[in-house]
Order: C-alpha cells, then sequence, then structure tokens
C-alpha cells in the first residue's frame, strides 16, 4: 500500500468512526443505563485489525475518540472514552495475536473490556468503588454489543476484499 | 463464520463470570438504612431512607442535583447537568447501589447500617 493511500484510508475510516459514533449517539434507546451502548464505531476497528494491523486500528480509534471529544465532549468524556477504547483495543489485539480466536469472540472481549475501563476511570474520579452493579449491568450489555458487532463485522469481513 | 471450541470456552466463561457477580450482588443484597451524597469524592451529607426528605446537591461546577427520599427508596428528581442521565437512572434501595452524575462528579451510595446502629454495636 502507497503512502498516499495508507493515509487516505486512516482518514476514512477516521471519518467513518466519527460518523457512526454521532449516529449511535441519536438512537435514545441506548441510554437506559449511562455507559451501555453498541458500539457501531468498533466496527471500524475491527475492520481496521483485520485489513490493516492492530497500530492502525489502535491510531484510528484514538483519532475518533479525541476528535468526538473536541467535537462533542469535555475533558472527562474524553478521559472515558480514551479508557474504554484503550484497554478494549489491547485485550483484542491480544486476543487476535494468539491466532486462535474468532473475529466476534474478540469483538465480545472488547465490548466488556471498553466497559471495563470506563468503569475504572469512574472509580478514580469518583473515588467510590460503589460500583459493582455497574460492573454487572455493563458486564452483561458488553457481551451483547460485543456480540453485535462482531457478527456484523465477521459478515462485512467476509464481504471485504482481502487487500483495501 | 464458524464458532470453535476456543471460542466457545471463552465466551462461556466471560458469562460466567456475569453470572457469578450477579449471585453474589444478590445473595448480599440488603434494603439500605441510609444515604451517602459525596461530590468529588467528599462526603457532604448523610440522610436516612425511612424519612420523606427533598435535598438539594451542590455539585462541582455550580451544578445541582435534587435528591428524593420516600418509601426506603432514593432517586434523583431534577440535575442541572446537560445529559440528565443520573435522572433517568431511577431509584435505588438496597445497599452498595449508587447513582452518579458525572458532569457534577456527584455520587449518591445507599449503605446498610445507620450510624444509630453503628452506636448500638459499640454499646454491646
Amino acid at each position: 500500500m502507497t503512502k498516499t493511500k495508507h493515509l487516505a484510508l486512516y482518514g476514512m475510516l477516521s471519518a467513518l468512526a466519527l460518523v457512526l459514533g454521532y449516529v449511535e449517539a441519536m438512537i435514545p434507546a441506548f441510554f437506559a443505563v449511562p455507559g451501555m451502548k453498541l458500539g457501531l464505531t468498533n466496527l471500524v476497528v475491527l475492520v481496521a485489525l483485520y485489513r490493516m494491523d492492530a497500530r492502525s486500528a489502535v491510531c484510528i480509534n484514538v483519532i475518533r475518540i479525541v476528535l468526538t471529544s473536541i467535537l462533542f465532549g469535555t475533558a472527562v468524556s474524553l478521559l472515558y472514552s480514551l479508557a474504554g477504547g484503550l484497554l478494549s483495543g489491547a485485550g483484542m489485539i491480544a486476543l487476535k495475536q494468539t491466532g486462535k480466536f474468532q473475529s466476534i469472540t474478540i469483538s465480545v472481549l472488547g465490548g466488556i473490556l471498553h466497559n471495563v475501563g470506563q468503569i475504572l476511570v469512574a472509580m478514580i474520579i469518583m473515588q467510590t468503588n460503589a460500583l459493582a452493579w455497574y460492573l454487572l449491568v455493563l458486564w452483561i450489555s458488553g457481551i451483547a454489543a460485543g456480540a453485535v458487532i462482531g457478527l456484523l463485522g465477521s459478515w462485512m469481513l467476509e464481504r471485504l476484499p482481502e487487500r483495501i | 463464520m464458524k464458532l470453535k471450541r476456543q471460542d466457545a470456552v471463552l465466551l462461556v466463561g466471560l458469562l460466567a463470570v456475569a453470572l457469578c457477580l450477579a449471585v453474589v450482588l444478590l445473595l448480599t443484597r440488603r434494603d439500605g438504612a441510609q444515604v451517602i451524597v459525596s461530590v468529588a469524592g467528599r462526603e457532604t451529607a448523610r440522610l436516612p431512607l425511612s424519612e420523606t426528605a427533598s435535598y438539594t446537591i451542590q455539585g462541582t461546577n455550580g451544578g445541582i442535583n435534587v435528591l428524593q427520599i420516600a418509601n426506603g427508596t432514593a432517586w434523583l428528581e431534577d440535575a442541572s447537568c446537560p445529559d440528565r442521565l443520573c435522572v433517568q437512572e431511577g431509584a435505588i434501595r438496597y445497599a452498595g447501589q449508587s447513582i452518579i452524575c458525572l458532569p457534577n462528579r456527584v455520587v449518591i451510595t445507599v449503605e446498610g447500617t445507620s450510624e444509630q446502629t453503628d452506636v448500638d454495636v459499640i454499646a454491646q
């Protein structure tokens, strides 16, 4: 892949992730519990992880998080998103490196770790450990969201060409 | 896409963790005795769950949350934060449950024992 093409792909996927995040924020059903979300942007990260490499996936996710926070969020929301995004990214990369797991399993772990990362930051910022109920709810919602995204992602990966 | 054995094992394991957490939380669940309000990690008020009350919490950056207590449950009636997720969280009543407002850095936690019973325990 030429440098220019690489750059264009980075920009395009970052923009796609940004838009997916915005689309998701407009669906009110996901606001039932704070932190509960589908994680449509993880589709982009998953595709980048499989079609590009680990470094690209992390870069695109970080660009997306920083842009989202500048456009719609605050410094605190940046901290939450980064913690969730980086922990989830690290977990998915580690699981993929083993080469033994399907994309859906990787996505489920990503979904859970994203929520765990956010709860950890909440515990630090709030100076509280009264978050066990949240952890349970967000753990389960992370599994569900990760499974949906993983399924969508695996369908997309089947249809996308090997080299994009 | 077909799930392999190791996928199934990991997925079942992750579900089992959730199940264990649920069982532990359900078994250790007790009705709360009081709510503790803290702002930015510092406790600012303690209110008994047995008495109907309305209390305005001064959060960080001038934000406010209105706490209501009735029938042994506590909830946030109103809040100045933009998303008002804390209001949507509904009521809490069991020890260890909490409502959190991130923008105002307000945490409301239900505690199982009141100060009164602490004194009784010491008196024994």
